[in-house]
């Protein structure tokens, strides 16, 4: 669809990010030293890292991509709110108040801490930066995303634009300013999507999303033609001839009668109304022949029942097949151990002064992500009830919606979803860039450096990681970044978290058991998504039947291999020296 | 001591008995959630409650259960 642009979005828009590096700039002074670019001098107040790790994991995946997912397939977007809240729950009672007792700057640093092994620090360094850009990818494609309607760019401008910024905010401040630009981004997007959701109570239900007249229900094409052009229902695509804004509701409960809205509603009425209405959704069908690649567009009105309940988007829990079982069960493991195990969120440990402040910050954290994630339910439910959405792109629900009840609205939600973009990437960076400078450079390759140096070679690693990501942003333009977070999820699962965990409870684990661990768990993970009938039909462009993996989410099997392949080796190798008392 | 010495010392803090009891607790409240979406993905689209089906209701109990947990288990490690 195109998007009209209004010199008020882009006023908005350019204040809030021009705010943020403003922030990042005037912050700068305060984080020359290697402690202070990688740590924040440990001395973040526990409420304010508490709402920063908020700001770090409420990335675009989950605003943008579950929101999409919702609205488009209903329930099952929001299992994703489930699963990546649940893996708090690992992070605040097995792993916080260990793990900044052991850790210094990186991740490497606490599963080395027992240790001096230069194989740790450089398979660690490496899984560090293997799922760091995994989790960039749908971050940079959220941010071209967003672009395109708010600013009149395309997608790859929205994706340099956030390279850019972000890779500015590390490189001026590390870990300081990006503590704060996470802290305001966490605050913002909690409050405003909490003023959202009292919209969307307050506009209820409505038929046809307000607007007079019967839903239109034809199918929509748009082709793209191998020049470039695009034709929507076979004439070129223009103002005046575009795709029709879809997700309407087509039927309220008989308990309204004939009414055409239902009024305000609460929480849970919202939900009940919604679970006896009828709801048009639309399903895409794609075909290439030589004028090029056709998506077709075609509406389905079902009773909205049907889309509350598991089984939209997991097509296999619906049609009961044991694969899609497998792959729902895999991802749901793969969210809950993850989190715990992603390596920007475990770096935020190390910015509190103490294991007391590290539980206090994750237990703020958990409220306030807890919170965004109910929230989540009402935007995803509220974009697709609302008439507004794209059916070209999934990740635009939330901004859509909000454009919905005004522009205003649009741009704020539209800017701080970009910093919510430039707050996880900034996090990412950090966690690259201190795995190249810190692990790599100077503790496998063993290059001596000053302070200052560290620091340096800290910030040209920040920027090599954003022109990557930057590079990856474009190349995977079009895919819901809810799913391609699941893939960070599990390669941070099965690398790290059977090390992490052995490590702080079970005294037999060796430094070999701890290598062999992340390598494998890392190489299997990664390979078998490589090999997965997601990718095979989503990035290779090839029939998922022929993929040889029998479903697409590896957690369920790298997960258990990562402990077995730690405890085998562990066993077959000489003990750790005990510790001295 | 010496640097090797200093190393061995560095050990984990380990977590708490409580911490890990609510940890089981969940795992079961999780896990269970998972099982019946698994097993009988009928009867999570049930309203039992007369509303909100139970697929719905479980979600949002399994968010509130995990921020209750986390409170609870700050005020009871209050001051350590």
């Amino acid at each position: 669809m195109l998007h009209d642009t209004s010199p008020l979005s882009v006023g908005i828009f350019t204040a809030f990010v021009a705010g943020v590096l403003w922030l990042s700039f005037r912050l700068g002074r305060k984080g020359q030293s290697a402690q202070g670019y990688y740590a924040a001098h440990g001395q973040v107040h526990w409420a304010v890292n508490g709402i920063a790790f908020a700001g770090d994991y409420l990335s675009a995946a989950s605003f943008l991509g579950i929101c999409g997912m919702i609205a488009f397939h209903g329930y099952d977007g929001f299992l994703y709110s489930i699963g990546f809240l649940a893996g708090w729950v690992v992070a605040l009672f097995v792993i916080a108040e260990p793990i900044k007792a052991l850790g210094k700057f990186t991740f490497a640093d606490a599963l080395d801490a027992r240790f001096d092994s230069r194989g740790i620090k450089l398979a660690v360094a490496i899984s560090t930066l293997v799922v760091s850009i995994f989790y960039l990818i749908p971050q940079m494609v959220g941010a071209g995303s967003l672009v395109t309607p708010l600013l009149g760019l395309p997608h790859w401008a929205g994706v340099i634009l956030v390279g850019v910024a972000v890779t500015m905010i590390v490189v001026t401040a590390g870990m300081v300013s990006t503590t704060w630009v996470q802290f305001i981004k966490g605050s913002l997007l909690v409050l405003f999507c909490g003023v959202l959701t009292v919209l969307i109570l307050g506009r209820g239900l409505a038929v046809n999303a307000g607007r007079s007249g019967p839903v239109d229900l034809a199918p929509q094409v748009r082709t793209v033609r191998p020049d470039g052009t695009v034709l929507v229902d076979g004439k070129p695509q223009g103002p005046d001839h575009d795709l029709r804004p879809v997700g309407t509701l087509t039927r309220l409960p008989e308990r309204f009668g004939d009414a055409p809205s239902t009024g305000p509603l609460g929480p849970l009425a919202y939900l009940s109304a919604l679970e006896d209405s009828t709801v048009v959704v639309w399903e895409k069908s794609t075909r290439t022949d030589a004028e090029g690649t056709h998506d077709t567009f075609t509406p389905r009105e079902r009773p909205a029942a049907e889309l509350l309940r598991p089984g939209g988007y997991f097509k296999g829990l619906a049609g009961k097949t044991l694969a899609g079982r497998l792959d729902f069960a895999s991802l749901m493991l793969a969210l809950f151990c993850g989190t715990a195990s992603l390596p920007h969120n475990l770096i935020r440990y190390y910015t509190v002064k103490d294991a007391a402040a590290a539980r206090k910050s994750t237990v703020v954290g958990i409220a306030a992500i807890g919170g965004f994630y109910v929230l989540t339910l009402y935007l995803g439910l509220g974009a697709m009830t609302s008439g507004a959405l794209d059916p070209t792109d999934t990740n635009m629900a939330a901004p859509l919606l909000a454009k919905s009840f005004s522009e205003t609205l649009f741009a704020v939600i539209s800017a701080i979803a970009f910093t919510t973009v430039l707050g996880t990437v900034s996090g990412l960076i950090m966690a690259g860039s201190g795995a190249v400078a810190h692990d790599l450079v100077e503790n496998v390759c063993g290059v001596r450096m000053t302070d200052h140096e560290k620091v340096r070679v800290g910030k040209l690693a920040a920027v090599a990681l954003g022109i990557v990501a930057m590079a990856l942003g474009i190349l995977f333009k079009g895919f819901n970044v809810g799913f391609l977070v699941g893939w960070a999820f599990n390669i941070a699962a099965s690398a790290n978290l059977p090390a992490l965990v052995m490590l702080l409870f079970w005294p037999r684990t060796t430094k070999q058991g701890i290598i062999a661990a992340v390598t494998v768990g890392m190489i299997a993970s990664l390979g078998w998504i490589l090999l997965s009938a997601d990718t095979f039909e989503k990035v290779y462009g090839l029939p998922g039947s022929l993929a040889p993996m029998p479903f697409s989410q590896p957690g369920l099997v790298t997960i258990p291999l990562g402990f077995l392949v730690l405890v085998v080796v562990s066993l077959l190798t000489p003990p750790p020296v005990p510790a001295r008392r | 001591m010496t640097e090797g010495e200093a190393r061995g010392q560095r050990t984990a803090a380990p977590a708490s008995r409580l911490g890990l009891a609510m940890f089981g607790l969940y795992v079961l409240l999780y896990g269970g959630f998972i099982t019946l979406v698994l097993v009988r993905p009928d009867l999570v689209a049930e309203r039992p409650f007369g509303g909100v089906n139970l697929a719905i209701a479980c979600g949002l109990g399994l968010i509130l259960a995990a921020v209750l947990l986390s409170v609870v288990y700050m005020v009871a490690r209050a001051g350590r």
